[in-house]
């Protein structure tokens, strides 16, 4: 290999969450479900041991999968396979990377191994997706070399508001600080606790430095087109496949409205006959201790 | 001339403005009346298993096909390249590609994304210094027929090649500001098949 070759460069984190956009990634417990996936139109699937929903259920500590049951899954398919750490659990995210998988979560639907750090991801090789409810934490887990951001929502509930409520925070806390003067980045920089040069880079280009999904709460193919038309890159399903009636149909369904996002006739096309949705919580009747989105920091 | 970029999944955003920088009108394609409306195609880095999903799904598998067997310039970067093959190892089962390019290409074969990588590389057709290619889970040739033009490659494998009206690449000149490869793609071989009248 020539001198100039250089793996897990920062345009090469970055640059596979762009070949991402326009896709949907979904949860999978196993094979079946990540053939499923595949053949849906998934642009990758994200390998854990129980959707959100049933973590929701169960309670107990959420960890990392089994690296057996991750490794049956990158052996099903050939789309990328993502897989979850816990928040601030750096040796569950070495292990992930020495197992090849594409991409790592950091994620808020584990139980968090570190209540005040998280991982610093620039030592890392594999890139990361962290979730962010607002612009200051996007721009706090970037600046810890997060190279892909997606909103929090809530996840395992099936209730979308909450995505709605990071995605439409996170592009007005973009549009104020694209409104600016440049003198009033600095106290915007303190109000939003992320660094400066990040503040003013998002300020001059009106957009995050790195692809945006959005997560949690998504169920059905109007919940997705939703996001989308709010300027989420992509979007993540969780519970809302595989906890439904007819998995395949509404990942397939689900694809379509996420390129068709504008078009409400291919919308309403792909909404018909589906079965049942995931049942659902409402969020609002989860107590706060319980909600996912708060983690992280 | 307008060129369209498929736009069904994918780095779309960065062809686009990569296109506008070289002068030509860009358009998204996602349907059979905005295909008809481009004079060429980019089919942009992606998932090649979604995007050949949903072209069929959405009745342009077949517009594209005939369109490049007319001659209609294309230019395919990462995915697009598998999608441009007429032959590709690795894919899933029943995986079509719209073919035209006689070649070979092997899916994710440089290894998962902790492989993927950015290197310089000599690009035959562009003057200047190497080009600064990054490669995501990218594919590449691993036989080519007569009448191919390999025009990169790396170890002994070609990452981009030429074949009449078809360009195609491993990685992702759309992800760097080197607008070089679009230029050419614009000015060699746009421009040559509308003096020709395709």
């Amino acid at each position: 290999m020539a001198e100039t070759h250089v793996t897990g460069t920062s345009r090469v984190k970055r640059g596979m969450a762009e070949m991402l956009k326009g896709g949907v990634i979904m949860d999978v417990v196993n094979s079946e479900q990540a053939k499923i996936a595949e053949d849906s139109g998934a642009v990758a699937v994200m390998a854990l041991e129980r959707v959100p929903a049933d973590i929701r259920a169960q309670g107990g500590v959420a960890r990392m999968s089994d690296p057996d049951m991750i490794a049956e899954i990158q052996a099903t398919v050939s789309i990328p396979v993502m897989a979850k750490a816990r928040i601030g659990h750096f040796v569950e995210a070495q292990i992930l990377q020495a197992i090849g998988v594409d991409y790592i979560d950091e994620s808020e639907v584990l139980t968090p191994a570190d209540y005040t750090h998280h991982i610093d991801k620039w030592n890392f090789t594999v890139p990361f997706v962290c979730g962010a409810t607002n612009l200051g934490e996007a721009l706090r887990r970037i600046n810890e070399g997060a190279a892909m951001i997606r909103s929090k929502g809530e996840a395992g509930t099936g209730d979308v508001s909450n995505a709605t409520t990071h995605m439409r925070s996170i592009s007005d806390e973009i549009r104020k600080l694209t409104s600016m003067r440049e003198d009033e980045l600095y106290v915007a920089a303190k109000d939003l606790q992320a660094p400066y040069d990040l503040v003013k880079e998002v300020a001059q280009t009106g957009k995050l430095p790195v692809v945006l999904f959005t997560a949690g709460g998504i169920a059905t193919p109007a919940d997705a087109a939703m996001m989308m038309q709010l300027g989420a890159d992509g979007v993540f399903v969780g519970s809302g496949i595989f906890k439904s009636g007819d998995p395949a149909k509404r990942a397939a369904a689900i694809v379509k409205s996420v390129t068709f996002y504008n078009d409400p006739k291919v919308i309403a096309e792909q909404s018909r006959g589906l079965g049942e949705a995931m049942v659902g919580i409402n969020v609002a009747d989860i107590p706060v201790p319980h909600r996912l989105a708060e983690r992280g920091w | 001339m307008i060129v369209g970029v498929l736009a069904l999944q994918g780095d779309v955003r960065e062809h686009i403005s990569a296109l506008s920088d070289c002068g030509v009108g860009a358009l998204e394609v996602r349907t059979l009346s905005e295909l008809e409306s481009v004079q060429a195609l980019v089919i942009p880095g992606g998932e090649s298993t979604t995007i050949s999903k949903l072209a069929r799904a959405f009745d342009l598998f077949d517009g594209i096909q005939q369109r490049i067997k007319a001659g209609m310039p294309v230019f395919g970067s990462c995915a697009g390249l598998i999608l441009l093959a007429d032959r590709v190892l690795d894919a899933i089962v029943g995986q079509e590609s719209f073919g035209g390019l006689n070649v070979t290409a092997r899916r994710n074969a440089f290894g998962r994304q902790v492989d993927s990588f950015e290197s310089d590389i000599e690009f035959k057709g562009i003057t200047g210094p190497k080009f600064r290619a990054i490669f995501i889970r990218a594919p590449w040739i691993e036989e080519c027929s007569e009448g191919v033009e390999v025009l990169a490659q790396i170890d002994n494998h070609p990452v981009a090649v030429r074949s009449g009206n078809l360009l195609a690449t491993s990685f992702h000149p759309e992800l760097t500001r080197d607008n070089r490869i679009h230029r050419y793609f614009v000015e060699t071989i746009c421009n040559n098949a509308l003096r020709v009248g395709v």
